[in-house]
């Protein structure tokens, strides 16, 4: 019964996403208020019955019902409780249900939060969110259905993969998807835009916020998957390059493109046409990785089962909302005019510039991506593109991204000129270029893409002191009451800036210095790496709820002093009789110590691995820095002193 | 206008090697194995554990041998087919039983009847090594002289039967 209910509520969703894609579109064409008017109200309704449809879902797990075919396909009665809710999404149905309720989530934000639009304006985006939604819900119903019965029920269920099974599976697939469905948003506001023609200044205020919180959302969501592949995987690495990794990772580069000509559109007044391409961009490529993850159309850890019709589904939606979209810009675009002028030393064409890299980087991810396909399609073979294309093309693309990042915030506006700045960062520069000659060799040896790295990272943090200095400089009485002055944004600039190096030098010290080796043990004997020993103590037999596991006990220590303990497990997990490793961890600021359990070998010994990865943490320490520069961004005063005023003129209608 | 309807070009060529890529199989590789003579083994058979079943002794005929597990969930959805296609007495199916219990095994073939004339048991995998076995089931044509001619890694589905495999049946038994 209650999964009939849940499906229903879809079916009502769909018929609410059908009035808010249509009449306040075609009201605000019309100048029909009363039409524009329904998107409010439908956009609440839909995310009610959505959210129905979520929680008999919810449900259906949480009660063990497995006459729900997508309930018997992911869980299993031995399952913990927090995992059988996280299975919600652990498969293709859910996860689309998952899609769908947080674009609800969103729409019925914007709807909200949107009182200081103009009708026409909040009729478009929110129509627009609705036609978006209008896809996803007759996908699930047409397709993909999460209520389908199995009639008769299944005894058990067959388990959710055991992969997922980890805590990153709860907060991971929300923040990834609070990300990418969030840049709908800024997609909505460009469509909506060029519907009316109103592309202005305006337009950039508006929809900077919104796209600033996605963003936040898809840096934590591709952060926290980094970290759990780190620890799940048992390889010691924290990318791979893999096909949904890439999907997630080019809508990242160009959210960020985004984010930086927003600022240029809403200051400037420039780049509105760019802007607005960005805007399309990075919703496209969200909805291009889904179409990736879903179709089967290329191979991935991450990929979901595989069936034709699904895969012709996504692509047709693809053509028309990327292709409708863009025909869109190629129709309206031309009459945006170009905005104010500005030199060619400048910071717009410093801004423009970085644009331009992180766009280029994320058409080469995609490409490097499709390739396997695009030569599969034309009868040229089967081959695969791995970290090698991906980390040659990746760093000449972004030496110079990052070289600009330290010159742009200290150039001016409109006109800048070089001998200026080179005077301004002279500094900068020459504490950088020391710390990549002289550091490396303190730490043992140096190559040049050590030099580099450690260069890029340095020049960051120096320019970036710089320029507080600069802003903050003058007389030491007012320091603090002019510190309170910097509005929040700019500060959210500088973290997220000092996030990107704090990146940059974790990813650069552990590729340039970490160290591993995989020897066979037996219980009593000791590995050395990196001037730690790691004392094997043995194995012993444990059981959890669904898995029985072998667990190893290391002691490390160095210089005869002991340091900590490592236990990495060997699990099965019984249901899919599918083995995995849970790798013993001991992070720290600047050695990660890590082990995995091989497989066990004659006589009571193991294969064991061992790595040392210095300052690997700073990896997503960086991202969350950047995260938190978002975040501040978002905080800033200009946001809410607007909310104040708005408030202060209702009560002053109210007065009247 | 012209560079404005750029972005829409590139998107449209990208749009037409996806519809392409969606009848492509990323999964089907090209096995080293095919062409070669299949690698000879010498295993205890299920039902009789004293007797022993090699490829050898399938020599001058044309075969097929799928390799299976009780546990083994796709396996459930193309045995079916191959059942179907054992009462139709068109090419002898000879399985092979991966990495599982005889009792499992045995058990699962009396719920979902027997399409195999004999099995092989390969307890520890061993042999499907030297078959390269990555994904359960996976199923082989062998020709006449014991070659490897085709290689159907995952179930088989009806299509895949009907347009591939006993065309190319057809074909080698007539050799």
């Amino acid at each position: 019964m209650i999964p009939e209910i849940g499906h229903f509520a879809l079916i009502l969703a769909l018929l609410v996403a059908l009035i808010l894609g249509s009449f306040p579109i075609i009201g605000a064409a019309r100048g029909n208020a009363v039409w524009m008017g329904l998107a409010r109200p439908a956009a609440r309704v839909q995310f009610f019955l959505i959210a129905i449809a979520f929680l008999c879902l919810a449900y259906a797990f949480a009660s063990k019902d497995y006459s729900v075919s997508y309930v018997a396909a992911n869980s299993n009665s031995q399952l913990p409780l927090r995992f059988r809710i996280a299975a919600v999404w652990g498969g293709h149905e859910g996860s689309l249900l998952l899609w769908a309720m947080i674009l609800s989530i969103w729409t019925v934000a914007v709807s909200i939060f949107s009182k200081h639009l103009p009708d026409d304006m909040r009729a478009r985006i929110l129509g627009v969110m609705g036609l978006v939604s209008v896809g996803f819900l007759l996908f699930m119903l047409m397709v993909s259905n999460p209520f389908d019965r199995l009639i008769p029920a299944a005894m058990d269920g067959r388990d959710l993969n055991p992969l997922l099974q980890d805590p990153g599976m709860i907060f991971h697939p929300p923040m990834l998807y609070m990300g990418y469905v969030g840049f709908s948003v800024a997609f909505s506001f460009a469509i909506a835009a060029l519907l009316g023609g109103q592309l202005d200044s305006a337009w950039a205020r508006w929809s900077r916020p919104w796209t600033t919180m996605a963003w936040v959302f898809l840096t934590l969501g591709i952060m926290g998957g980094s970290n759990w592949a780190y620890y799940e995987l048992g390889w010691g690495g924290w990318w791979f390059w893999d096909a949904v990794e890439n999907a997630s990772f080019m809508p990242w580069l160009v959210g960020t493109a985004l984010i930086h000509s927003l600022a240029v559109t809403e200051k400037r007044g420039s780049f509105k046409a760019w802007t607005v391409l960005l805007a399309i961009g990075a919703f496209s490529l969200s909805l291009l990785g889904t179409f990736l993850v879903r179709s089967g159309v290329l191979t991935s850890v991450h990929a979901f089962a595989t069936d034709p019709r699904r895969g012709l589904f996504i692509l047709v939606f693809l053509v028309i909302v990327i292709g409708g979209s863009l025909a869109l810009f190629a129709w309206r675009a031309p009459t945006v005019g170009r905005g104010g002028k500005f030199g060619v030393v400048s910071r717009e064409s410093f801004l423009l510039a970085n644009n331009v890299l992180l766009a280029v980087a994320s058409m080469s991810v995609l490409l490097g991506t499709l390739y396997p396909l695009f030569l599969d399609a034309l009868g040229l073979g089967k081959i695969s593109v791995g970290p090698p294309y991906f980390d040659t093309v990746f760093v000449p693309l972004m030496t110079p991204a990052l070289f600009l990042m330290g010159v742009g915030p200290i150039a001016r506006w409109k006109n800048a000129t070089v001998p200026e700045l080179a005077l301004r960062l002279r500094w900068a520069f020459a504490v950088s270029v020391a710390t990549a000659l002289i550091l490396p060799l303190l730490l043992g040896h140096w190559t040049p893409m050590i030099g580099l790295g450690l260069f890029l990272a340095f020049w960051i943090f120096a320019a970036s002191a710089h320029l507080v200095r600069q802003r903050l400089s003058g007389d030491v009485a007012t320091l603090l009451s002019r510190a309170k002055a910097v509005p929040f944004a700019w500060w959210g600039m500088v973290i997220a800036h000092i996030g990107i190096a704090v990146f940059t030098l974790g990813v650069t010290v552990v590729k340039g210095f970490e160290s591993e080796i995989a020897v066979r043990m037996l219980p009593g004997d000791v590995a050395h790496l990196a001037g730690y020993e790691f004392k094997f103590e043995g194995v012993k037999d444990s059981v959890g709820p669904n898995y029985t596991a072998s667990r190893g006990q290391f002691r490390v220590s160095k210089n005869g002093e002991e340091r900590t303990m490592l236990f990495p497990e060997k699990r099965l997990y019984t249901v899919q009789n599918m083995p995995m490793t849970e790798a013993g961890i001991s992070p720290a600021l600047i050695n990660d110590l890590y082990t995995s359990l091989g497989e066990p070998l004659d006589g009571g010994a193991w294969s064991v691995h061992i790595y040392h990865k210095p300052m690997v943490e700073w990896i997503w320490a960086g991202a969350a820095l950047m995260a938190l520069g978002g975040l501040m961004a978002l905080s800033d005063r200009r946001y809410r002193l607007r909310r104040k005023k708005l408030t202060d003129q209702k009560i002053l209608k109210a007065t009247r | 206008m012209k560079r404005f309807l750029l972005p829409l070009v590139i998107f449209l060529i990208m749009v037409g090697f996806l519809a392409v890529g969606l009848h492509l199989d990323p999964r089907e590789v090209p096995s080293p194995l095919v062409g070669k003579p299949a690698p000879s083994f010498s295993l205890p058979i299920l039902d009789d554990p004293k007797k022993t079943f090699s490829p050898q002794q399938m020599l001058g005929q044309v075969w097929l041998f799928n390799v299976w597990a009780s546990w083994c969930a796709a396996c459930r959805d193309e045995h079916p087919l191959l059942v179907a296609l054992s009462k139709a007495n068109i090419v002898p199916i000879y399985g092979m039983d991966y990495k599982d219990t005889n009792a499992d095994a045995q058990q699962w073939l009396l719920q979902g009847g027997n399409p195999y004339l004999a099995n092989a048991t390969d307890i520890d995998g061993r042999v499907g090594i030297n078959y390269g076995v990555y994904g359960v089931p996976e199923t082989y044509v062998i020709d006449k002289n014991g070659v490897i001619v085709y290689k159907q890694i995952g179930p088989i589905t009806l299509e895949v039967l009907t347009n591939k495999i006993l065309p190319l049946v057809k074909r080698l038994q007539a050799q």
